[in-house]
């Protein structure tokens, strides 16, 4: 590993800036005032050269996304900034260290957004089992109040309750007006008509607290991080068969394997690397014959997957590929908000067929109606989540064919009891107190 | 303060009040000892103009909102995939065995819900136990009788 520039985690030394006064010795709010002192269209020209994209799992040019917003004297109704902190995409875990270590970095991103889109209200969507994050942030906000910090700007701290399609920005919009969270079509797409029918920028946290490091930096300085297309740095989550999990930011552009090995140690116990997962449990696994692609976005959609919420999963020899797609699809019906039928329904089917697939009792043809189903759900779907379960399992099948096959072959798991994914309970059956393999199954 | 003017402080947040249905039922469930009966939700849209029906709506589609009563205390291990890996079952079933409960159900003296929970954002950090939603990180099995024992005692 060359360097490890850090840009959203700067000025911590591996702890947390959250006493404000330490923040403020650190730089703090120096962006903010930097901001506030330009044109919002100059902000946002700032953005646009920065080159940074959106760091939810979408990868949109922020700078952009905002200048799709109408000016105020287009349109004479309230401008609004949504901040997504309803982190729930299997992998991640970086929004949440975000907000803990630099609470006030992250909120002053909001006020820069703010400025730059001319709003006077933020609301940050914050998933409900975030209770201290949720602290964290009331507290910061308290103190950036009473240091009259936040001008004429309402900041609405939202609780989410448990929703991960809630992730989805048009279904997080509906949550916030007191309604399911269930996904609106698209378009009108928010920067047209968003939270209560106006135009809304919706931006995710790590975005937000990059926004500060581009006002710091200069957009010039911060695009020469990372590589063309990504630039910047990036907070990975890695988690899974590796020695040393956590967060660690990075610049784009390094390998798979440099962030397995040479920062996260490798895979423990002596065993082997199996399979990686690149940026959350919605992209599509690479085999270990993979591992030196590299970090970034056009690298992974090169090698048909994706960046994504850069939660990187490894997996090692001892696991199955069928009882993975089992869990990563129980995942995925449990979530489905049921608007839409190609999600709510093929979710479903995907996990029995697996189920039937695992437990020995699936046919040739079951394979073939397994990829059949994921045609099925892919593109049909109004929101990604039930695109993603069909990417996903179709990828398990495409690159781990064999071991599929075997299971027909064999009739039952070659792993023979020994994978590390075996038994595990999901939510979706505990609800219905059903052990998986125990119900009916289609066909 | 009354519940129904709590309500509507939180209403006064947001530039339509609809939009506090989610934290009133928060509040509700707060309020009612971990769950929301028929009555707060009758509470909840009185004080929010909207109906019972409505709220149910909202309550019954987020996994938090829980509609029949819980144990005093609520167990729940992440399950999903990279807590799985690092032995989130073995942790489960270990507290199964110390809790005397089963997986998706409540002891019978009514302490403690045991269940099963997909990703809480702590994968780097597994097993993930959140303990009435603080979490426990890196809960390995044998960790299990110390925090039962802890909890017993709490």
């Amino acid at each position: 590993m060359a360097e490890r520039p850090e840009v959203v985690f700067a000025g911590t030394d591996g702890g947390a800036l959250t006493a404000i006064e330490d923040y403020e010795a650190a730089g703090g709010f120096s962006a903010l005032r930097k901001a506030r002192a330009m044109a919002p269209d100059d902000v946002i020209a700032e953005l646009e050269a920065s080159g940074l994209r959106g760091r939810g799992g979408a990868f949109f040019p922020t700078g952009r996304k905002w200048a799709f917003l109408p000016k105020p004297d287009q349109l004479d109704e309230p401008h609004y900034l949504v901040v997504n902190a309803d982190e729930s995409e299997p992998g991640t875990f970086k929004d949440r260290e975000i907000m803990l270590r630099v609470p006030f970095r992250f909120l002053e991103g909001c006020l820069i957004a703010a400025h730059a889109i001319q709003s006077t209200h933020v609301f940050v969507y914050i998933r409900g089992e975030y209770d201290h994050e949720f602290v964290v942030l009331r507290d910061s906000l308290e103190a950036m109040r009473e240091a009259d910090l936040l001008d004429d700007v309402t900041v609405v701290l939202h609780r989410g309750a448990g929703a991960y399609i809630c992730g989805e920005e048009t279904a997080l919009i509906e949550s916030l007006e007191g309604h399911r969270g269930q996904p609106r079509t698209k378009p009108p797409f928010p920067a047209i008509a968003g939270l209560y029918g106006a135009p809304t920028a919706v931006n995710n946290v790590e975005s937000i607290a990059t926004v500060t490091a581009v006002l710091t930096l200069g957009g010039a300085e911060y695009a020469k991080l990372g590589v063309e297309n990504s630039t910047g740095t990036r907070v990975f989550s890695l988690s899974g068969d590796v020695v040393s999990p956590g967060n660690y930011e990075l610049p784009h552009g390094i390998s798979l394997r440099e962030l397995i090995y040479d920062v996260g140690g490798g895979v423990p116990g002596g065993r082997e690397l199996k399979a990686i997962i690149p940026g959350g449990s919605s992209t599509p696994i690479l085999t270990a014959a993979e591992v030196d692609t590299k970090l970034d976005f056009d690298s992974l959609v090169a090698a048909g997957s994706g960046i994504g919420s850069a939660g990187v999963i490894v997996i090692d020899d001892r696991c199955c590929m069928v009882q993975l797609g089992i869990r990563v699809s129980q995942f995925y019906e449990h979530e489905s908000c049921g608007k839409c039928t190609p999600c709510r329904v093929g979710t479903r089917w995907l996990t029995q067929l697996l189920e039937k697939i695992e437990d020995g009792r699936a046919s040739q043809a079951d394979l073939d109606l397994l990829l059949s189903v994921c045609d099925r759900i892919l593109g049909k779907c109004l929101c990604p989540l039930g695109d993603s379960d069909a990417i996903v399992v179709s990828s398990y099948v495409a690159k781990f064919r064999d071991e599929f096959q075997a299971h027909i072959d064999l009739g039952g798991c070659p792993f023979g009891g020994e994978s590390s994914l075996e038994g595990i309970l999901a939510p979706s059956a505990l609800h219905s107190h059903r052990h998986r393999g125990a119900e009916a199954t289609p066909a | 303060m009354s519940f129904a003017a709590r309500v509507r402080k939180l209403a006064g947040e947001y530039p339509e009040p609809a939009s506090a249905v989610m934290p009133a039922l928060r509040l509700a469930q707060e309020e009612h000892g971990g769950w929301l009966p028929p009555d707060a939700l009758r509470e909840v849209a009185d004080a929010l103009g909207v109906t019972p029906a409505y709220c149910m709506s909202i309550a019954s589609f987020y996994d938090q909102y829980n509609l029949e009563p819980k144990g005093r205390t609520q167990v729940e291990v992440c399950t999903n995939v990279s807590c799985a890996l690092s032995g989130a079952q073995g942790v489960l079933e270990a507290f199964e065995r110390e809790l005397g409960v089963e997986a998706g159900s409540t002891s019978e003296d009514g302490a403690f819900t045991l269940g099963t929970v997909e990703c809480l954002g702590g994968c780097g950090w597994a097993t993930v136990v959140a303990i009435d939603n603080r979490h426990r990180l890196r809960v390995q099995p044998d960790d299990v009788p110390a925090i039962v024992e802890e909890l017993r005692n709490g």
